[in-house]
């Protein structure tokens, strides 16, 4: 299909100020009067607060106040306040914070508190929680349970609590030494098909033991905040990925009516998962704010980033794969035990759902238990579950088809899912997929057939390493709204409620309503990024869906201004709307194109009408707000607004990615020589911002299967990482120079321009494609983790396997 | 626990003579830091895990720059940063081993700034140390990375003494090899110093990493011509290829007498406090062929009495490997 802008490069209009630097981000925003809040953080991993003594600080020329737990609201367990309360659980949990002239009294003030605390025993290491009589992370546990009852009887607040999983020392070292542990308790347990039955038909079969770790996000714009409170209002100057979806529970957190915060978030430098929703240090710096009656800015430290900044959970499993004879996969058992830090969510069952999806198993079984420890609190990143999850099985798969003696692309072909293909538990259906196709494409534009011969290749100490790997991300949501006015000077306002992440993606997708209306794109203007310029009840800015859900809202916004201008001009014209069609922005009648009305006449036109045309009558289903928004333009133009429907089935973003690697055996380092890959994204929308999610995918994905580190201390808990350089993010020249990237271009069926996301499982295959070539260049060793660092491929090579850790410890070298 | 992020009120001292230099250094003693790219400062500062009274700025004096020929080789002045030491066509030309070891230090922003003096002056990178724990180089009483749970990756394998810490410079095993003379200068004299030994371990000093002391200013490394266009070799394996510091790092160099090995140094980084020659080895080599067979004859001999902690086994055959990589190169 021809587009007027789907497919086409474009500028966003934001680039300009990040390439001159006057894009403005959370700590750019400045208040006369503003003072400057600072946090005191808990240097324990574990324990209780028994007093806090902060006369001498608060009696500090120049302190303004302070704010600690007592200020806040108290949410539910595992929840913590966002100051602790009498719990600690990690090291840099925030205390408390005190508001100051500056930052430099500030720091001082917080030198002044004096605090007693009580020592609990700590934990980093999910096993050593799960084991009996092993410490627990929270006084009353070391996982989240769900009691519906006790949530009905309304004695939690959201029926859940911490209570206590333990494994037996026996179950615990059997799965430390890489086997099923047994009859023993699980959070999370599913099945389908018969197992045992297909493993009994299966000719090769391969049980491996695995483990990921966290990775931080690195956010490059930690998440600081400003607020000042006006006539009631919260002005709130925040950085997170996403922006409408977040007024409501921001209002929530601050105790204020959303149609009372003004949410200002133009520019955000980075987020990767940890900033989708509002975090709960934003509670600080709004209730602080008030507090003290004046602007506050919360400036958050690159190390304090590291400590409440979250990262991607950690696992430790175990992979029993089946192959029948003929390379299809039989049967998988799998288990996985989550790493939720100090609080957030693990990743197994996305990581079984990665598994159920890529691999289309006959029959498959998960097992899981999510599990605290008091390390930094864990939430989404890029692709969470999947995307490590495609590290630690990729060298398993290729395992399991070597013992087949089969090409490894071809048994990756005829297991990947088609358009009938299912997903989870439920096996539920896919809206549709061209992820076959991708992989063939891939091996096309890789050079497969002839490379696949390098694999093992000597060149001295150096020998070639061949890998294939597959990311996956669920790419799409729905139910949404768009908005989109015609003003009165004739363009096209494209309102956005989506945030500016970094991706672009924010821009992207507004032009499917320009699209609709066919307005050059020199008439267009992007309306975002402040909630008091009217924007809509946006999608999060996340998992991959915005190219999927916001083309699908903007179409509707733009599909319903269509039937306004039709309805305008037939109404002014005479005719019935169908015959009238919209082009140069103008709607004219199609059998006599000199008829018609410019976009500006026919916004004018609606403002006269008023009514539905512009907006003092909307849909009654719009979000509030939606509403708001809408209330807000009422009068001022042609208002295209509405609600997108609900789809169905999942959105599946695919990619393979295919690796060439030298790796030296004396070094344990690696060069990779090549890296192609091909996503299955449906129609790309931006060339150049699919190419970027491509090559930045690529990048990081280099950083989970190799070089990023999450290390803790087991003496005390502290962690390792507390700088970029300490995380050990890939540098330029960890990397190919060159990733080469292509598309499918299959379109989606329920994506009215036929895109996907690809921003996650950009990653994932990067990341199982260096696993697999680093396993492939030494001759299918197992390392049984993520990342493989080169301490650990010169263990390997001098025969010292012993010294890689071999009994699945995680969150330490 | 605060996270500090402010630079605390201190004196600024900006000389522009190395005498007033001297004498500020003398007169405030440990309460004055001397900062030159401050690449080794600002973090300690910022963090507050060091506060010095006052800051004495090095970089006006002009003495302290530049690279000069003199009768038996070069001198450095210590501001000289990495990136002129790594591109210098008098370095080049003659100690490519020090220029390329320049090249590794860190990341270009870092080289940029980064001097040659910084280099080699910086203190160990031990993440405990950093933290700001109150371990045995800070002044306390223990060791928290010496321990069965410590997480000593990237520790010593040689030659610990309470301190496990090893020397974070790229610069300083290729300065050992090619028998620098570090120039040392303080208000009563000037004292040159041979970069082996400048460089102290914690069983000497458990405070400081070299023999620098309170009033003195490390003002030039001075390169003899005795190595002078030797064949060289330097290799750093780092986890990353950029802004890192090294697992294990070998700078080498030999005379050649036809085929055989005349004479060499051969030095690794990142192994102990100080940087460790690997004597035996050079014994081992002289007057052997540079080939497959010799390296196979001293396989092993680098890392023999080798101390591993629980997670830096890997630095044995990482050395044994570089000696091999130099030997068959």
């Amino acid at each position: 299909m021809t587009y007027k802008h789907i497919g086409k490069d474009f500028t966003p209009p934001d680039v300009e100020g990040k390439v001159t630097g006057s894009a403005r981000y959370a700590e750019d925003f400045k208040k006369e009067g503003m003072v400057f809040a600072r946090l005191l953080t808990s240097p324990l991993p574990a324990g209780r607060i028994v007093s806090i003594d902060y006369a001498e600080a608060l009696a500090m020329e120049g302190v303004v106040g302070i704010l600690t737990t007592e200020d806040l609201p108290q949410p539910t367990a595992p929840a913590n306040p966002s100051l602790a309360s009498d719990v600690i659980t990690y090291i840099g949990q925030p205390i408390l914070a005190i508001a100051a002239e500056t930052e430099e009294i500030a720091e001082a003030a917080i030198d002044k508190v004096r605090l007693v605390f009580e020592r609990r025993p700590f934990v980093v290491d999910p096993l050593d929680t799960l084991v009996e009589g092993g410490p627990n992370p929270y006084p009353t546990g070391n996982t989240l349970i769900r009691r519906a009852a006790a949530a009905e009887a309304g004695t939690t607040q959201s029926g859940t609590d911490v209570g206590e999983i333990k494994w037996s020392v026996d179950a615990v070292s059997a799965f430390r030494a890489g086997r099923d542990p047994g009859n023993v308790t699980w959070a999370n347990e599913w099945v389908f098909g018969e197992l045992e039955e297909e493993f009994a038909q299966c000719a090769a079969i391969v049980e491996e033991p695995f483990v990921t770790i966290g990775q931080s996000h690195h956010a490059l714009e930690s998440r600081t905040g400003m607020a000042y409170w006006e006539n009631g209002r919260c002005y709130f100057f925040g950085s997170l990925q996403s922006h409408t979806i977040a007024v409501a529970p921001l209002a929530g957190m601050l105790g204020i009516d959303p149609a009372n915060l003004v949410f200002i978030n133009e520019n955000t430098g980075g987020g990767f998962g940890g900033k989708i929703f509002p975090y709960p240090i934003m509670a600080v710096t709004g209730h602080m704010a008030r507090k003290v009656n004046r602007p506050v800015q919360l400036r958050i430290t690159r190390e304090e980033e590291y400590y409440i900044g979250s990262a991607r959970a950690g696992m430790q499993g175990w992979l029993k794969l089946g192959l029948k004879a003929n390379g299809d996969v039989g049967a998988v058992d799998m288990i996985v035990i989550g790493d939720a830090g100090a609080g957030g969510g693990a990743s197994g069952p996305g990581a079984a759902n990665y598994v159920s999806l890529m691999l289309q198993p006959d029959a498959m079984r998960f097992r899981g238990v999510s599990l605290y420890t008091n390390t930094a609190p864990r939430g989404a990143q890029r692709g969470p579950g999947e995307n490590e999850m495609a590290t630690a099985l990729a060298p398993i798969y290729d395992k399991a088809i070597n013992q087949l003696g089969l090409d490894r692309v071809q048994v990756h072909v005829q297991n990947a899912p088609d358009n009938d293909g299912t997903i989870g538990p439920q096996r539920g259906e896919l809206t549709g997929t061209a992820f076959r196709q991708a992989i063939t494409q891939g091996a096309e534009l890789f050079g497969w057939e002839e490379r696949k011969l390098l694999s093992g290749r000597r060149n001295g100490s150096k020998v070639t390493g061949i890998g294939i790997g597959m990311g996956y991300h669920s790419a799409g949501a729905s139910g949404y709204d768009g908005l989109c006015r015609i003003g009165t000077d004739g363009k096209l306002y494209l309102h956005t409620g989506v945030g500016n992440l970094g991706t672009y993606s924010y821009a992207a997708v507004v032009r499917a309503a320009a699209e609709v209306l066919k307005v050059d794109w020199e008439n267009c203007e992007i309306v975002r990024g402040n909630t008091d310029l009217h924007l809509p009840y946006s999608t999060y800015q996340a998992g991959s869906n915005t190219m999927f859900t916001e083309v699908r809202t903007n179409n509707v916004a733009g599909l319903d201004a269509l039937r306004k201008l039709k309805a305008i001009a037939a109404g002014d014209l005479g005719g019935e709307p169908d015959e009238f069609d919209v082009d140069g922005a103008r709607v004219f009648r199609i059998s006599n194109p000199a008829q018609g009305l410019t976009y500006a006449e026919a916004a004018q036109r609606a403002v006269a009408l008023g009514g539905e045309y512009s907006g003092q009558v909307f849909p009654e289903d719009l979000n509030p707000v939606t509403q708001r928004a809408v209330q807000g333009l009422a009068g001022t133009g042609l208002i295209g607004v509405g609600k997108d429907p609900r789809h169905t089935g999942t959105v599946p973003g695919t990619t393979v990615g295919y690796m060439q690697i030298e790796l030296d055996t004396l070094t344990g380092k690696y060069e990779i020589v090549d890296y192609a890959a091909v996503a299955d994204c449906g129609t790309v929308v931006h060339p150049m911002g699919f190419r970027q999610s491509m090559n930045g995918g690529g990048v990081w994905g280099v950083g989970l299967a190799a070089l990023e580190r999450l290390v803790y201390d087991p003496q005390n808990g502290l962690p390792a990482n507390v700088g970029l350089y300490q995380a050990k993010i890939p540098s330029y020249l960890d990397v190919p120079l060159v990733n080469r990237s292509g598309s499918t271009e299959v379109p989606d069926p329920q994506s009215p321009v036929g895109s996907r996301g690809v921003g996650e499982p950009s990653q994932g295959c990067a990341s199982a494609a260096l696993a697999s070539a680093i396993s492939d260049a030494l001759g299918g060793h197992q390392f049984n983790r993520a990342p493989v660092t080169p301490d650990m491929i010169i263990n390997h090579v001098a025969q010292l396997d012993h010294f890689n850790t071999g009994d699945l410890k995680t969150n330490t070298f | 626990m605060p996270s500090y992020d402010n630079m605390p009120a201190m004196e600024l001292y900006q000389p522009v003579q190395i005498q007033d230099a001297l004498e500020i250094a003398t007169r405030l003693a440990d309460r004055g830091w001397l900062v030159g790219g401050g690449q080794d400062t600002y973090g300690w500062i910022k963090d507050h895990a060091k506060l010095p009274e006052a800051l004495i700025d090095l970089n006006g004096i002009e003495s302290l720059r530049g690279i000069r020929q003199t009768n038996d080789g070069i001198e450095i002045g210590a501001l000289t940063t990495l990136t002129e030491v790594a591109t210098s066509p008098l370095i080049l030309e003659n100690y490519a081993l020090l220029a390329k070891a320049a090249a590794a230090v860190a990341s270009p922003q870092i080289r940029n700034a980064g001097t040659l003096a910084g280099n080699v002056a910086q203190d160990v990178r031990c993440w405990y140390y950093r933290r700001g724990l109150s371990c045995y180089r800070a002044g306390g009483n223990l060791c928290y990375a010496d321990t069965p749970e410590g997480q000593n990756r990237e520790h010593a394998i040689f030659n610990a003494s309470r301190c496990v810490a090893v020397t974070p410079s790229d610069t300083a095993p290729a300065l050992v090899a090619l028998e620098a003379q570090m120039v040392i200068t303080s208000q009563r004299r000037e004292r040159v110093v041979p970069a082996e030994r400048f460089f102290v371990g914690p069983s000497v000093d458990i405070l400081n990493t070299t023999v620098l002391r309170d009033g003195e200013i490390l003002t030039a490394v001075r390169i003899p011509a005795k190595w002078a266009n030797a064949d060289y070799h330097y290799e750093k394996v780092a986890d990353r290829n950029v802004w890192d510091f090294a697992l294990v790092s070998l700078a080498a160099v030999m005379r050649m007498d036809g085929n055989n090995i005349a004479d060499s140094r051969l030095v690794c980084g990142a192994v102990e406090c100080v940087p460790r020659r690997l004597t035996t080895v050079e014994r081992a080599i002289q007057g052997q062929p540079r080939n497959q067979a010799t390296a196979d004859r001293v396989a092993g001999m680098a890392s023999q009495g080798a101390k591993p902690l629980t997670h830096n086994h890997f630095k044995m055959p990482l050395m044994d490997n570089l000696v091999t990589r130099l030997l068959t190169a």
